[in-house]
């Protein structure tokens, strides 16, 4: 056990050296001029200003070299500041957004990370749940349907459903509005009096106590939260009805039957422990694809968050901002599938065993 | 005695008649074909992807281009950026009139028979050449996705030890970050060296697309690689390159193919979504995605505006769907667990 965790942990600052290889390799792609992002806010025009700020960053000097002050940063020789350095979280400045990327990642991060929370609650909840029925009624309706909806799901783009969703609740019913918050609740959000702990509205509004503004970053996220997770809603119930018919079907199964336990207790306490192994797994891909949902759901809602960053800094060309996200997102899930892996192996004893 | 021809022949007589489309096929892939026949899900899915092929081969009649235009151009109908409702006449350049316009349509000049996004894009010529851009691009990252990811994974699997290891940890890197956000950064990355236009976004999809399948021969090689037929082919000394190619990867590909095949509708669909996001082909454009992506200037209104989602949407969802129930029936009729089930 504490070998495979071992070696597991050792694998990550390789994935994370690789990760950095793979966007500096990419931005390579652009001219030390583009690239001068990395470390001013603003490109000069002037050539031999230009060619000063090249110079002092290194710009032009060999590929390695560039790596490594790209992870650690450069000393500005007049003034004595560091600038750039990944490590040090400096990601450089965004073209387009006219500010620099920590700043776009500290600013609208939470925002992702509440929506991204609040879509793994019914995914669990709800896709676990039905596979549970489908597999359990398997071959009778309540499995048809589950099944139905499942490739339904599958099938539905996630910005032609979230279109869909703003069409029929927002265009026509207007119940839920796009967005992340109302603009008389910001104002409030955005006051003095308003403590924000954890930058995320919904927990933030429940600690002081605003149900009011609660309610309407709830009626918010409604929309992009369905559109986040209809996908995985679907993933789930599939990989539970699969795995759960398997377990349904072992031996020991028929033994607690035969004992004359309450069908009840044989699926929740019998069968349902094991038939989760797999969705523990599923986690982990989970985990990859919300974070790259929220791209379009973001983009689609309107909502601030890192995804609709992304995407606007990707179609203005504006590269050093992506990559910049792309950095923090391939780290992130570096990251979390390790703590995925070591988990799995605290779960099922076969893992440890290898 | 011994036994005569007549005698061997009702000796063996197999139990089971064999057809002359399961002798020509051979068993394998016989019992694929008569799974999807049987399905009725996915008989479905077939009938829609032979009714989105022959949209894409019939393009020219169904939508004729303007003449000496790039048919990929959607024509427009002048520049005003409120859309019009499906059946508004075409008030000006129209496009040259298909010869079954006036006995359907019943008009002797061309209405937006779907409606015209902002910008006074006509939807319907855009649905339609939108059918071949999927399909092109769709064929592309497949063909281009399975090489790649067959190349690696065959390479890793026969040499083993470190070279394995290197590829297998390029393959965990690449891995490491969504696919649709790499891809999108990538063809970020790669518009302004190749121009805008569908290539970006088709060589970042590929680029972030062949790893599952690098993965999937490998395991298969691994397998393969072991057995008699292989180990006899190394003992009388046939060369690396020829076992590896005549002997092995024949008898590994096939579940690759199956599940490559099976991701087409995966790469219609991520392509689509770039476009949507504005990082695919230039505006106007026949895409189903770039189409889609009107509707986003037009939120509050989408009531009055409905015909900018539907009728894209409607294709591209109707392309995956059909593409997912064929490759759901494949998956059943493949998976050695649900054998002899049905």
């Amino acid at each position: 056990m504490i070998n495979y965790i071992v070696r597991r942990l050792l694998l990550v600052p390789l994935l994370l050296f690789g990760v950095t290889i793979l966007i500096f390799g990419m931005l390579q792609f652009l001219s030390p001029v583009q690239r001068s992002a990395l470390y001013v806010r603003d490109i000069p025009r002037n050539e031999r200003v230009l060619d000063g700020v090249i110079r002092r960053y290194g710009l032009d000097q060999p590929i390695y070299v560039q790596y490594w002050k790209w992870l650690v940063g450069t000393r500005d020789p007049r003034t004595g500041k560091i600038a750039g350095g990944i490590l040090r979280g400096d990601f450089g400045y965004s073209r387009t957004a006219s500010e620099s990327v920590a700043d776009i990642i500290k600013r609208r991060f939470p925002a992702t990370l509440e929506l991204t929370l609040w879509s793994v609650v019914p995914v669990v909840a709800g896709g676990v749940v039905l596979g549970v029925i489908s597999a359990v009624n398997h071959n009778k309706w309540p499995d048809h349907l589950s099944r139905i909806f499942g490739i339904l799901g599958w099938s539905f783009p996630t910005f032609v459903f979230g279109l869909l969703m703003l069409m029929i609740f927002y265009a026509n019913l207007r119940w839920f509005p796009p967005g992340r918050i109302s603009d008389w609740a910001n104002r409030i959000v955005l006051s003095e009096e308003f403590h924000s702990y954890t930058k995320m509205v919904t927990i933030d509004s429940l600690l002081n106590l605003r149900f009011d503004i609660f309610l309407d970053v709830a009626r918010h996220m409604v929309l992009p939260v369905i559109t986040l997770s209809y996908l995985w809603w679907a993933m789930m119930l599939r990989v539970t009805r699969s795995s759960m018919l398997e377990v349904l079907h072992q031996d020991y199964i028929t033994t607690a039957r035969a004992k004359g336990l309450h069908e009840r207790i044989v699926v929740n306490r019998h069968a349902l422990p094991n038939a989760l192994m797999p969705v523990v797994t599923i986690g982990g891909t989970m985990v990859l694809g919300l974070l790259s949902g929220v791209v379009i759901t973001e983009t689609v809602f309107n909502y601030p968050g890192i995804g609709s960053a992304a995407a606007d800094a990707a179609s203005n060309l504006d590269v050093v901002t992506v990559l910049g996200l792309a950095l923090l997102n391939g780290s992130v899930l570096v990251v979390a599938n390790v703590v995925i892996d070591v988990l799995y192996a605290f779960i099922d004893p076969r893992v440890r065993l290898d | 005695m011994t036994a005569t021809d007549s005698e061997l022949d009702t000796q063996y007589t197999p139990v089971r008649k064999i057809g002359w489309l399961e002798r020509m096929l051979g068993i394998e892939l016989y019992r694929m074909v008569r799974g999807l026949v049987t399905n009725p899900l996915s008989i479905i899915g077939m009938l829609l992807l032979v009714f989105f092929l022959f949209v894409a081969l019939a393009a020219p009649l169904l939508a004729p281009p303007r003449p000496g235009g790039d048919p990929y151009q959607i024509p427009r109908d002048g520049y005003s950026s409120v859309p019009k409702p499906p059946g508004s006449e075409w008030s000006s350049r129209q496009p040259p009139l298909p010869f079954w316009w006036k006995a359907i349509v019943g008009t002797d000049h061309w209405i937006h028979l779907m409606g015209a996004a902002s910008g006074q894009w006509d939807i319907y010529y855009g649905v339609v050449w939108g059918t071949r851009t999927a399909l092109r691009v769709g064929v592309t990252i497949t063909l281009v996705t399975a090489a790649v990811g067959i190349t690696l994974g065959s390479i890793s699997a026969y040499y083993g030890g470190a070279v394995d290891m290197i590829i297998m940890r390029i393959v965990d890197i690449f891995l490491a970050f969504p696919n649709l956000l790499a891809a999108m950064t990538l063809s970020a990355v790669l518009t302004p060296k190749l121009g805008k236009g569908i290539y970006p976004a088709m060589i970042a999809l590929a680029a972030f697309g062949w790893m599952g399948y690098a993965r999937l021969i490998r395991s298969d090689i691994l397998s393969v690689r072991e057995r008699e037929y292989v180990l006899a082919a190394r003992v009388i000394g046939v060369r690396d390159a020829r076992i590896l190619l005549r002997h092995i990867l024949p008898n590994a590909i096939f579940p690759t193919l199956v599940v490559a095949s099976m991701r087409f509708g995966d790469y219609v669909l991520s392509f689509a979504a770039l476009s949507f996001l504005g990082i695919g082909a230039e505006v106007g454009y026949a895409d189903w995605g770039q189409l889609l992506s009107f509707a986003r200037a037009w939120i509050t209104n989408l009531g009055a505006y409905w015909f900018i989602v539907i009728f894209p949407g409607l294709a591209l969802v109707l392309f995956v769907l059909s593409w997912n129930l064929v490759g759901d029936a494949l998956r059943d009729i493949l998976d050695p667990r649900l054998r002899g089930s049905r």
